[in-house]
């Protein structure tokens, strides 16, 4: 590697080419006083407290900015050096309160740290005191500038690597003061409440309400964040047995040192809250009411013994550990006999695992979080990355920074479109037909990476039929967008390499999910991204563990890594395993098993952390459903909507109570780790199997901590076969990881696809389920919201999330709105075939005519009474994206 | 910016935040340029902009007082504007007429030698 040596209070120092003489220092172990500096900021040169002597060099040049040299002599810590260091510090102390006892900040704090060690007794200039009032304006910090020494780092992280600018320097001279447009609370300066301001302020200046006077933690605890699947390592704070703080674990490799609003506030009061289930609950004259852990798990035991294998259904929990899931599907399949498992993947990603395995050979992202923002062009489609995976969108605005090209295809203007060079604003459910056209230009202009298809793909000349379909005449009818941006997309996408696809829910959430993913798989081979680093095929996984819920089995079809179940040999090697006769036929969907329970067929449930009764579709049919069985059991933390309609209520362990591995969207697996007892008398989830596992007779049971499952894991998975947890203290690893010397694989597909040769999958055109008409004449997509996650069981404890979000609204465009004679926060009815709903109205032109908008948090407005369970015929996956509604004023 | 502040004659907040969609960039961020910038004003300005010079000459010739004086009788401060839009405040370092100094301006009438009670009278001939 390119590096330098210099030498440093007569240390030689090796160092990149291209540092700076402190961080030379700093990888060196050398202390140098800094209080502008911060890593991953462009060096600001500041407050000059870093200033170095160098032999051969007049004045005294700041570390932070001075680059290091070959050969460069230099001195950190000469009297002469720590004069000047005093009197810089005597200038900024006389303009900061000494009230250091009664900080919250005292024993933590940058500035006492730095004044200790230039040795600075007392500070004999007059002393100005600003006489600010603290502001409290915001629900998670406290803004007091008495405190700001304007080292400028949290506005700075701000806009440098959050790139939200919701803070910055206003006024200048005497009167500077970190600020926000007209003095507005920042709630109206699309603060994103990321608290990365918060951990980059050396002194008590921004300081986190909710803990502001617990002082330092006893100890600190890095696990994995339990919301969404990109991820972040977090670092929890915990004192006196209780989290009092999540902060960003600094060298995260997923996040490096980011999280979002969720992990950074969203953590502590959910886990603590009080209404978590602290004892199981069994329903007894109707009531749900407090029973011991015997009864509740005898009575499970005996009532599970009465059904027949395929009367039963499991539905496991993409929020729960690899180890759990493993645990879950075992039990469903070696115990109750049954295939009939599967977890809400279903209701997100079914169709990328369907799509990409037929396209690729692998259902999961093709490559690494931190590649996306090398990228030289991004497509995203269908994914409101800033909102749903907060930490990927930093990534993408990291590589638009270094001039990448971004492709946004939505319907709704979303925060990425400002920093598109392209935004693309098809119809919804009209993503096939809008790709199949870009790839109708690329072909016909030639700009295919054809060496690439020759060597590596197939079915090429079947692809080119199908694309004869896709004339730009009939695409841009369909999709609403002019025919030569979509021109415009193809060479763009198809002459900026390496180019990568990133999507969500927007393209798998549809009757034609698969096809979908199909196209995107197609878009990727077509110009040869994929096997490259920061190119191909990143479907962003919604939920914390659902790569991991797939990749244990916790589906109806395959064992844990894939292994079909219609596999006579994969089923042999499972039955000596577990040491039982394993059912031969799949079982049924998720969505499929509540129909069978609709129709009596499926007679009991078995329920782990899912809450279907907010999350599925038409869900006022799901309720219906639930009311039918004749055994429900629930495991939640909370008393879900689900939960009361349980006969049995288990009460689980958060997150931050257990042990444990969570893979994110990446393929990465990391781990979990224990940082408070469990509250109440919950107990982990695979505890609660494994006891009734164990009362219905079942060997192999007998684990004593989830390190014992992992072992199991590895042993029967291929793909995780050298993941252990003793490697995994040392960081996740990124399966597929075969063996103990393997170290993991960012980039799937390299030298061939992982099914020989990728293959061209032609496609049509299908329209949506529903086409708006006279009765229904607009379009209701869903989706998430950055504040809240999934249905809300977590996000809605949190005070703060609440406040900043209360309550869902419907979002109508201007033009929809003042044909409908809807004012701003109106009270409306959106109603579809299925169902009706009230909520508020808001006026945003994020909403194209013709469509509204709703997130799925929201119980008191659950906008999944409206959606279609029309299904993919694929993956199985139901249209939750594209539904037809009604709007009317109240 | 410039353009906009001659049009509007201020930065309204609906101003700050167009500028700022259109330069890709944030409205704290526009609002802290606008702010270090001493030309720019951020409320819409009165019928008569009332300038008070405290430049070192005016300064020392008690320019503060006639400061002090003209914000009690208009009940705001320099950047601000009544209620009824009559007045806004500014000040000035320096018109350049030092001679004359403690100087206040009225839009583009200059008065010289001000004491507290001439600037009072000055104001109320305005009404
Ligand atoms: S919380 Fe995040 S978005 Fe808000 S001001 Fe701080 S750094 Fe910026
Ligand atoms: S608030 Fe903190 S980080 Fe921001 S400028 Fe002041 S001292 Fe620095
Ligand atoms: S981006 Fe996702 S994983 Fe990271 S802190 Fe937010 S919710 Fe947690
Ligand atoms: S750290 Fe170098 S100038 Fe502030
Ligand atoms: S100082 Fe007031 S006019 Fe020069």
């Amino acid at each position: 590697m390119d590096t330098v040596t210099l030498i440093i209070d007569g240390k030689e120092v090796k160092a990149k080419r291209e540092a700076t003489i402190l961080e030379a220092a700093l990888e060196a172990g050398i202390y140098i006083p800094t209080l502008c500096y911060y890593p991953d900021l462009i060096p600001f040169g500041a407050c000059r407290l870093c200033i170095v002597d160098i032999e051969g060099m007049r004045g005294f040049p700041p570390a932070c900015t001075t680059p290091a040299t070959e050969g460069l002599v230099v001195h950190t810590n000469t009297p002469k050096l720590q004069e000047l260091r005093r009197n810089i510090m005597e200038l900024i102390l006389s303009e900061h309160p000494y009230s250091c006892l009664t900080c919250p900040k005292n024993l933590n704090c940058e500035l006492q740290r730095v004044a200790r060690y230039i040795g600075l007794e007392k500070v004999t200039l007059p002393y100005t005191y600003k006489e600010l009032p603290v502001n409290r304006e915001n629900p998670f910090f406290d803004r007091d500038y008495n405190l700001c020494i304007l080292c400028g780092r949290c506005a700075r992280v701000c806009q440098e690597v959050r790139k939200v600018g919701a803070i910055s320097f206003t006024y200048r001279g005497s009167e500077t003061l970190i600020g926000t447009a007209f003095n507005q609370p920042l709630q109206e300066v699309s603060c994103e409440f990321c608290g990365a301001c918060i951990d980059a302020c050396p002194t008590g200046a921004l300081m986190e309400r909710a803990n502001k006077w617990e002082g330092l933690p006893d100890r600190e605890v890095v696990t994995t964040c339990p919301y969404c699947g990109v991820g972040c390592q977090l670092k929890l704070e915990v004192k006196d047995e209780r989290i009092i703080s999540s902060i960003p674990a600094p060298d995260g490799t997923v996040n490096h040192g980011q999280v979002c609003v969720k992990g950074r506030f969203g953590i502590a009061e959910f886990v603590q809250h009080p209404q978590r289930l602290t004892s199981p609950l069994i329903r007894r004259n109707g009531e749900l009411k407090e029973a011991s852990w015997d009864e509740a798990l005898d009575l499970v035991a005996r009532k599970l013994k009465g059904y027949k294998a395929d009367e039963i259904g499991v539905i496991a929990s993409a929020k729960c550990t690899n180890e759990e899931n493993y645990v879950m599907q075992k039990f469903a399949r070696a115990v109750l006999g049954t295939n009939n498992v599967d977890h809400c993947a279903r209701l997100c990603h079914a169709p990328t695992v369907a799509g990409l395995v037929q396209s690729f050979g692998s259902g999961a992202m093709t490559n690494s979080i931190n590649e996306v923002g090398n990228a030289a062009c991004i497509l995203a489609i269908g994914t409101n990355t800033t909102e749903d995976h907060p930490v990927i969108g930093l990534e993408v605005k990291r590589a638009v920074d270094k001039g990448a090209k971004l492709i946004v295809a939505n319907p709704r203007e979303i925060d990425l479109c400002r920093f598109a060079s392209l935004w693309l604003r098809h119809n919804p459910g009209t993503d096939v037909a809008l790709l199949m056209g870009m790839m109708r230009v690329i072909v016909d202009e030639g700009l295919l990476d054809a060496a690439f298809i020759e060597e590596r793909c197939e079915n090429l000349d079947a692809f080119k039929q199908a694309l004869n379909d896709f004339d730009l005449d009939f695409v841009e009818p369909i999709t609403g967008v002019p025919r030569d941006k979509i021109a415009q997309a193809a060479r763009m996408f198809a002459t900026n390499s390496p180019a990568t696809i990133l999507y969500a829910m927007g393209i798998t959430q549809h009757s034609h999910g698969t096809d979908n993913v199909m196209a995107t798989a197609n878009l990727a081979m077509l110009t040869g991204n994929v096997g490259k680093p920061s190119t191909g095929v990143n479907p962003l996984r919604g939920q914390n563990n659902v790569q991991g819920a797939c990749d244990m089995g916790a589906l109806p079809n395959v064992y844990p890594g894939y292994q079909a179940v219609a596999s006579p040999a994969i089923r042999e090697k499972f039955e000596i395993a577990w040491g039982c006769s394993l059912p031969s036929s799949p079982g049924l969907t998720l969505v499929e098993m509540l129909e069978a329970a609709y129709r009596k067929e499926i007679k009991a449930l078995y329920l782990i952390g899912e809450n279907p009764a907010l999350s599925d579709p038409d869900v006022g049919h799901v309720r219906e459903t639930l009311a039918k069985l004749e055994f429900l059991v629930v495991q939640d933390i909370f008393l879900s909507e689900t939960a009361k309609f349980a006969h049995v209520v288990l009460p689980a362990v958060s997150f931050a109570e257990k042990d444990g591995t969570f893979t994110n969207t990446e393929r990465r697996v990391q781990r979990v780790r224990k940082a408070i007892e469990p509250i109440g008398d919950s107990h982990p989830d695979w505890w609660i199997i494994c006891q009734i596992a164990k009362r219905l007779e079942a060997g192999g049971f007998d684990y004593s901590h989830p390190f014992d499952i992992m072992e199991e894991i590895r042993y029967l998975t291929p793909s995780y076969g050298g993941i252990s947890y003793q490697r995994l203290e040392s960081g996740g690893l990124q399966w597929p990881c075969p063996s103990d010397d393997h170290p993991g694989t960012p980039i799937l597909h390299v030298n061939t696809f992982v099914r020989g040769k990728g293959r061209f999958i032609p496609l049509k055109y299908v329209p949506p389920g529903e086409s708006p008409d006279e009765d229904y004449p607009l379009i209701l997509t869903t989706g998430r919201s950055l504040y809240h996650f999934h249905t809300g069981t977590m996000t809605r404890k949190v005070a703060g999330l609440n406040i900043i979000e209360p309550e869902g609204t419907v979002e109508i465009s201007p033009e929809d709105a003042s044909q409908l004679a809807i004012a701003q926060g109106d009270k409306v009815r959106v109603s579809s075939r299925r169902g009706e709903i009230r909520v508020k109205a808001k006026i945003t032109e994020a909403s194209p005519p013709g469509v509204v908008f709703m997130t799925f948090h929201f119980v008191e407005s659950p906008a999944n009474i409206l959606t279609n369970p029309k299904l993919d015929p694929i993956s199985k996956i139901p249209e939750l994206k594209v539904a037809a509604v009604r709007v009317e004023k109240l | 910016m410039q353009k906009v502040q001659e049009e509007l004659s201020y930065l309204p907040e609906e101003a700050v935040s167009e500028i700022a969609r259109f330069l890709g960039l944030s409205k704290s961020e526009i609002f802290g340029v606008a702010t270090f910038y001493a030309q720019f004003r951020f409320t819409r300005s009165g019928e008569y902009t009332v300038k008070v010079c405290l430049g070192t000459s005016c300064y020392v010739r008690a320019g503060a007082r006639i400061m002090e004086t003209v914000q009690r009788k208009l009940g705001i401060k320099p950047g601000e504007t009544t209620e009824d839009y009559k007045f806004s405040l500014e000040r000035v370092a320096c018109f350049g007429c030092c001679a004359l100094s403690p100087v206040m301006v009225v839009d583009k009438t200059v008065y010289s030698r001000m004491t507290p009670i001439k600037a009072k009278q000055v104001l109320s001939s305005y009404h």
